[in-house]
């Protein structure tokens, strides 16, 4: 079996403004491994992408605080580390890719430049190795011309390239683990489908591990190997990906995989959950989606229900499961 | 059809530019017309002699501003009745060239306004980048400061120094840089705040910039357009400054010319020699009036953001 690159144990981030204290993710836990790609999915603020940002401890401060848990990557407990060694480990051990190509490249330098700086960062290289470094990045996601394309400027190019680059960035230094924040969301379905399928090859061919935010169950059933879904900042089933498809257990998996619009399927109305998520800063006692859950029962306003393992790799947090 | 189309596409072609030919003439003047009067006053302030080529004798300037001769006091300029050629814009109370004082004050006037500028953009920037980049308590401080400044008369700041450690050029300088990175504090501080939520800043991070990094090499070319646009615009404010202080007599002390105190000289006799006066006037008036409209044209040019400026 391949080593699990990142572990992440009862993880708990929480925004304190002035209205108190909001708990984007609480008590998160889930692994990776080499090689494997991770699906996190959810509704909008369901704390997937705060999850990500404490990973590589880039919280919005002063807002935002990881106040318990722990993040172990390759045997090193990231909670430990002091800022500097915070930033050697980013973009070298773990990068990420950002939603939006035509806003996450900076203007005024070339696509070159941009690949260089994180070369150049985590490496005492010469100026003409970072240019192979550089090119090399390009092939690696399959950017044509490379040799050409490094002196072009982010305007130049068109959205899938300039992800593409971005993609370049991200895996410049190969690091250990990439966090996808939901790269293709604002690519048309064409590119967003050679975008995995080259994610797929470099994974390949780098044995980088993946944690892929997205909440499109079509990307998920593309690209992902076990997915975990969050509601309200923690999560509520994890499943390698065909259980999740086939035999989702917690209701609210299920009413999502039933949201998604089927083609053979007319429907005159498309499929809803009622209600909407609770707010974070007052959280319900009991189960955070009793308030909307079909099949709730007493015990679920009262008490949190534990996480329960059913089958190997899948994992529920519901009291209808004992 | 076709016919249709192409009728409707030769008459949406001038709708295309913009603007009419007449308009678009207009526009290049206004930046024409500023360059050509800012080169060539900058020409003249550097011409004004070749002292700093070690040529003392070689010069712009047909006469030593400083020089007194009482014989010549208040001649008119060369078109009125009495004036003469020597002196094409007359002389003062003590007989000095206007012309060459003139000349001669564009140097100091400019070299103030050019150092202030620098001075203030750099003061200004810094703490303008380092107050909305880190934000919390940093900014807080930071932009008090700033607010306290911008809440200080000018004048009476600079007086107040000018006073204490008595008139020269590094007091003017020191005066207006004083107060004077205010307001570039603000705009920089106002582009920090746009620029770092934007997700290149975040891609930086990421990649495991440091934050001094991020602030130098990701923010600070980012707000270089909106900076020229300012500093062009300050050069008229600047040349202001300056000339109100020396005509208060706390600028550059006499008999050293500047634009300023030669409005200064000539006005008690503003009724009967009026040349004193008005010449150095008007060039205050061209220099800050170019500034100001090459400003503009910059800003429509590199930042259409910045209109409300």
């Amino acid at each position: 079996m391949s080593e699990v690159v990142l572990r992440v144990e009862d993880l708990r981030t929480s925004f304190f403004t002035r209205v108190g204290e909001f708990k984007a993710v609480d008590g998160v836990s889930f692994y990776v491994k080499e090689g494997e790609t991770f699906g996190l999915v959810g509704e909008s603020a369901c704390g997937k992408s705060v999850t990500a940002l404490s990973l590589l401890r880039l919280l919005p401060e002063p807002a935002g605080k990881i106040v318990g848990g722990k993040i172990t990557l390759d045997g090193i407990d990231l909670m430990t580390l002091d800022k500097k060694e915070m930033r050697e480990i980013r973009g070298k051990k773990i990068s990420m890719i950002l939603q939006d190509p035509m806003t996450s490249l900076n203007p005024v330098y070339t696509v070159g430049d941009q690949i260089g700086e994180a070369v150049r960062l985590h490496q005492q290289l010469h100026d003409n190795m970072v240019e192979d470094e550089v090119i090399s990045a390009l092939r690696l996601l399959r950017i044509p011309a490379p040799e050409q394309r490094v002196h072009d400027y982010p305007f130049q190019m068109s959205g899938g390239m300039r992800q593409r680059v971005v993609g370049s960035i991200a895996m410049s230094c190969r690091p250990r683990l990439l966090i996808a924040d939901e790269p293709t969301t604002a690519l048309d379905a064409t590119i967003q489908a050679q975008y995995i399928a080259l994610f797929k090859d470099i994974q390949k061919q780098t044995g980088v591990a993946i944690i892929f935010i997205t909440h499109d169950f079509g990307v998920v059933a593309n690209i992902c190997h076990r997915v975990a879904v969050m509601y309200a900042g923690s999560i509520v089933e994890t499943a390698p990906t065909s259980i999740i498809f086939k035999a989702p257990i917690h209701p609210y998996t299920s009413a999502l995989i039933h949201s998604v619009p089927h083609l053979d399927r007319r429907d005159d109305r498309l499929y809803s959950i009622e209600g909407q998520p609770p707010s974070l800063l007052n959280l319900p006692p009991g189960c955070r989606f009793a308030p909307r859950c079909p099949e709730v029962m007493d015990i679920c306003h009262k008490e949190q229900p534990p996480t329960v393992e059913i089958s190997d790799g899948h994992s529920v947090s519901c009291w209808r499961v004992k | 059809m076709l016919e249709k189309d192409s009728d409707s596409e030769t008459a949406a072609k001038p709708v295309i530019s913009g603007l009419s030919l007449q308009a678009r003439v207009l526009r290049k003047l206004t930046f024409i017309i500023p360059v050509i009067i800012l080169s060539l006053i900058i020409l003249m302030a550097i011409f004004a002699d070749l002292a700093w080529l070690g040529l003392p004798d070689v010069r712009l300037a047909p006469f030593d501003p400083e020089k007194i001769s009482m014989r010549d006091r208040l001649m008119p300029p060369f078109w009125a009745e009495e004036g003469s050629t020597d002196h094409l814009l007359g002389t003062d109370k003590m007989g000095r060239d206007i012309l060459s004082r003139l000349i001669f004050g564009a140097r100091i006037s400019l070299s103030v306004s050019l150092l202030v500028i620098l001075i203030t953009s750099f003061i200004g920037t810094v703490l303008g980048i380092l107050g909305g980049y880190l934000g919390g308590r940093t900014e807080a401080f930071l932009m008090r400061i700033t607010d306290i400044s911008l809440a200080f008369p000018p004048i009476l700041v600079a007086m107040l120094l000018a006073v204490s450690m008595g008139p020269s050029f590094t007091t003017v300088v020191l005066a207006i840089s004083l107060l004077g990175w205010a307001p570039y504090a603000r705009l920089i501080r106002g582009e920090t705040l746009r620029l770092r939520e934007i997700d290149f800043v975040a891609q930086a991070r990421i990649i495991g910039a440091s934050p001094f990094r991020i602030m130098l090499k990701h923010i600070f070319p980012n707000i270089i357009n909106p900076l020229i646009i300012v500093m062009t615009l300050q050069i008229g404010l600047l040349i202001i400054t300056e000339a109100s202080l020396s005509f208060l007599g706390v600028g550059i002390p006499p008999p050293a010319p500047s634009w300023g105190n030669m409005v200064n000289d000539g006005r008690n006799l503003v009724d009967t020699a009026w040349w004193i006066s008005t010449f150095p006037g008007i060039a205050i008036a061209l220099v800050v009036l170019s500034g100001n409209f090459l400003g503009d044209w910059l800003r429509d040019k590199l930042d259409p953001r910045l209109r409300q400026l």
